[in-house]
């Protein structure tokens, strides 16, 4: 009993602090800001910057190593992928990547980042401890989308101008299918039972779902807004909870982020956001989901949970890149 | 139970903890670690297959006339060789990249001379296989090339003029158009100067008949978006040869004492369609005024400093490949080649009909680092795409400008649109 008692009290104190909040608990979310060589450091929790700091330049693609120790930045102007303590914000090494990397993502095993390159219609796989190029996958032209299966055996990768999601397998790293999607493909993102991939096309419009077993087309999903023209929904940045049930799409400079049902592909609701909206990032308790709003300088809070807008925090120019921490 | 999902103890704070058994926690303090790693949700396996689609060919053909000139004002306008053709050996190289993972290959042929030439070389051309062809020609040559072709499965993209009549009464339905009209380009830098509210226009024209063309499309836009042509002056000095030891201090002299006395105006729009004097008039106007048109504010299909929507991964591509900055007749026929290979990868065949039914339907588009997907329009395949206005050194905007709307599509308030359209082929 006496056990079980402190237990109790621990929990109490726990459920104290959190009153005190009015959403999750506070987790550390970094944007990179295109246009000015920063990142802006923002508390989940107070929704404020709380820091920014210099980096490379035209920071663009972000992740976080696996242990949340370090962030990891394509800065496409410098032609290189750049390494920051998470903490400090202090610089702590580059890492090779081929020219003008825009997006990455960090293999499972936390040691392989996969970093594509548009210049070089290459995907680069670089070792992040030893920070040497393990080695380089061709792909079609003009490589942007990472999306890692969570098992980690397949990576996807889009290529904007040849329409394609590439499967590549990551024992061998050669890619074993194509999928022609619609035009000037993003984003592409795997649900957590590995059961459906989406695809976004910002020319085109729409996101493909493809079943990742058989790479085929499952569906797509189209979107209308009253008032906005067609032209103006440029689906970019995909997230989809944990339990697989729902999607959040940017739309671009629709300025809005589209809710869809993953059962039916329909779409639920448009949640207006800050302008040209592009990639978002879910706090760890998916209490809450970042946007970052490239023409309005911001990034918008949404409430993941009742599907609202709750909070607009001016960041840097051009903001592009987000990533929170794991803790 | 329903709590046991979520990551903290928190949320369990609405539902009275006080209530809750000792041995329910010490169970929930045992689960939550399991749960944080993931294992409830064990990822689908993903088998992976080798498997080759079917082989395509699509051959293609350049045709560029040769042409009999005057050279361009700025020794960085003068011609190269390759203009044109680099752009479509990009969009090739671009296809071939794609095709790579289709089975697909890209071949292109290009051929030069006059247009008798051409219209031989293409028919021996098209005989052995090349279905689409790029032309590179003047408007009166694009036709007698066009009817020459007539009955044979070839498709020609015209990427070598701007004329409107070639669009228009002298349509052909064997010609699909990547090159920006005049009107298309004196609509995109009128709405961008009533944007400005600069719509008071001293409009100077030319001595040639192309230039009379351009004068006209831009009073048609003046008209359209609620400009006013305050004044209308021609330009009829004879400027010669491009280029003399000096030079400047006669041009300084003449452009001022040209521009003298004109009604009051916010903007000089220069008509001058071979670019062989436009150039004179920034910073030598009688009053501080600035330029625009053929000089100074220009619009255009492309520029080369455009960085916007993945451009600069475009620019790097072209330098590499051409070893020279791009012009907007490259992009123009990369453009036409991008078509031809989007439509190959969509339709993975390279049957003639198939591709060209295709290429011509509403359903059809290709991104060409515009922002918006453009296509063809129906009533004369013309290419729908937004334009750009610029200096010669940076973008300044891109048209359509906000504002302006329309009832299909905002593209089409640029040029001609389909309730104007004279041209009868396409409907026929």
């Amino acid at each position: 009993m006496p056990r079980f008692s402190q237990a109790l009290s621990v929990t109490v104190a726990a459920l104290l602090t959190s009153s005190y909040a009015t959403s999750a608990s506070a987790y550390t979310a970094y944007i990179t800001n295109e246009k000015d060589n920063t990142v802006s450091v923002i508390d989940t929790d107070k929704m404020e910057v709380i820091k920014t700091a210099k980096v490379g330049q035209r920071p663009r693609g972000i992740v976080m190593s696996n242990d949340g120790k370090w962030i990891i930045i394509c800065t496409s102007d410098d032609d290189d992928v750049k390494i920051y303590d998470a903490k400090t914000l202090e610089y702590v090494k580059s890492l090779p990547s081929g020219p003008d990397p825009e997006l990455l993502t960090l293999h499972p095993d936390g040691k392989r980042l996969y970093v594509a390159n548009e210049d070089d219609n290459l995907v680069t796989v670089v070792d992040i401890e030893t920070s040497r190029v393990i080695t380089e996958i061709p792909v079609g032209v003009e490589p942007e989308g990472m999306g890692m299966s969570p098992d980690g055996k397949v990576l996807v990768n889009t290529s904007e101008t040849t329409n394609m999601a590439h499967f590549i397998d990551t024992a061998n790293h050669k890619t074993f299918d194509n999928v022609l999607v619609d035009s000037r493909p993003r984003v592409a993102i795997f649900n957590a039972a590995q059961t459906q991939l989406w695809v976004s096309a910002e020319i085109g419009g729409t996101v493909t779902v493809i079943n990742p077993a058989d790479r085929k087309i499952v569906g797509k999903v189209n979107f209308e807004i009253p008032g906005v023209e067609k032209e103006a929904i440029q689906p970019v940045g995909i997230r989809i909870t944990k339990d697989g049930k729902t999607a959040f799409v940017a739309l671009g400079p629709a300025n809005r982020v589209a809710v869809i049902d993953t059962a039916t592909l329909k779409v639920l609701k448009y949640i207006l956001v800050g302008q040209r909206v592009w990639q978002m990032y879910f706090t760890p308790d998916e209490k809450l989901l970042l946007t970052t709003n490239g023409a309005s300088n911001d990034v918008t809070v949404i409430d993941v949970a009742n599907q609202k807008a709750i909070k607009s925090i001016k960041v840097g120019r051009y903001p592009w890149g987000v990533v929170v921490s794991p803790n | 139970m329903a709590f046991l999902s979520t990551r903290t103890a928190e949320h369990t704070r609405a539902s009275g903890w006080k209530t809750v058994s000792a041995a329910l926690l010490f169970a929930l303090a045992g689960a939550a670690p399991a749960l944080a790693q993931g294992t409830s949700t064990e990822p689908a396996p993903i088998p992976i297959p080798s498997a080759q689609p079917e082989g395509v060919n699509v051959h293609i053909l350049y045709v560029k006339e040769k042409r009999q000139k005057e050279l361009p004002l700025s020794l960085l306008d003068q011609p190269n060789p390759d203009d044109g053709i680099a752009g479509a050996k990009l969009g090739i190289a671009d296809n071939n990249t794609t095709g790579r993972f289709l089975n697909q290959t890209f071949h292109m042929d290009v051929l030069e001379g006059d247009v008798d030439e051409l219209i031989k070389g293409a028919e021996e051309k098209v005989a052995s296989g090349d279905s689409f062809v790029i032309a590179d020609m003047e408007p009166a040559s694009l036709l007698k090339f066009a009817d020459a072709l007539k009955d044979k499965p070839a498709l020609i993209f015209n990427a070598g003029n701007a004329d409107d009549s070639v669009r228009e009464e002298n349509c052909r339905a064997n010609v699909l158009h990547t090159a920006p009209t005049r009107s298309m380009l004196a609509d995109a830098l009128a709405q961008y100067l009533v944007w400005k509210k600069w719509p008071n226009w001293l409009l100077v024209v030319g001595p040639s008949p192309n230039d009379q063309l351009l004068a006209d499309a831009y009073k048609r836009a003046a008209k359209k978006f609620g400009a006013k042509i305050v004044e209308e002056r021609h330009f009829k000095i004879d400027t010669g040869n491009r280029r003399a030891d000096g030079g400047y201090e006669q041009i300084q002299q003449q452009i001022p004492q040209f521009m003298q006395g004109a009604k009051d105006h916010d903007v000089v729009v220069v008509a001058d369609d071979d670019e062989v004097f436009a150039d004179y008039f920034p910073f030598r106007t009688w009053i501080p005024r600035p330029i625009a048109g053929s000089a100074g504010l220009v619009p255009s299909s492309w520029h080369p400093a455009l960085e916007l929507w993945g451009g600069t991964q475009f620019q790097n591509r072209f330098k590499k490949l051409s070893g020279r900055i791009i012009r907007p007749i490259d992009y123009d026929a990369w453009v036409a080649t991008r078509a031809i290979g989007e439509a190959a990868t969509r339709k993975q065949t390279s049957d003639f009909k198939t591709l060209r039914d295709y290429i011509r339907s509403p359903e059809f588009q290709v991104a060409a680092f515009k922002g918006v997907a453009t296509n063809f329009r129906a009533w004369n395949g013309q290419l729908r795409e937004p334009l750009l206005v610029s200096t010669p050194k940076h973008l300044v905007s891109v048209s359509p400008q906000v504002g302006f709307l329309h009832q299909f599509s905002v593209l089409d308030t640029l040029g001609l649109d389909k309730p104007e359209s004279k041209c009868k082929a396409y409907t026929q």
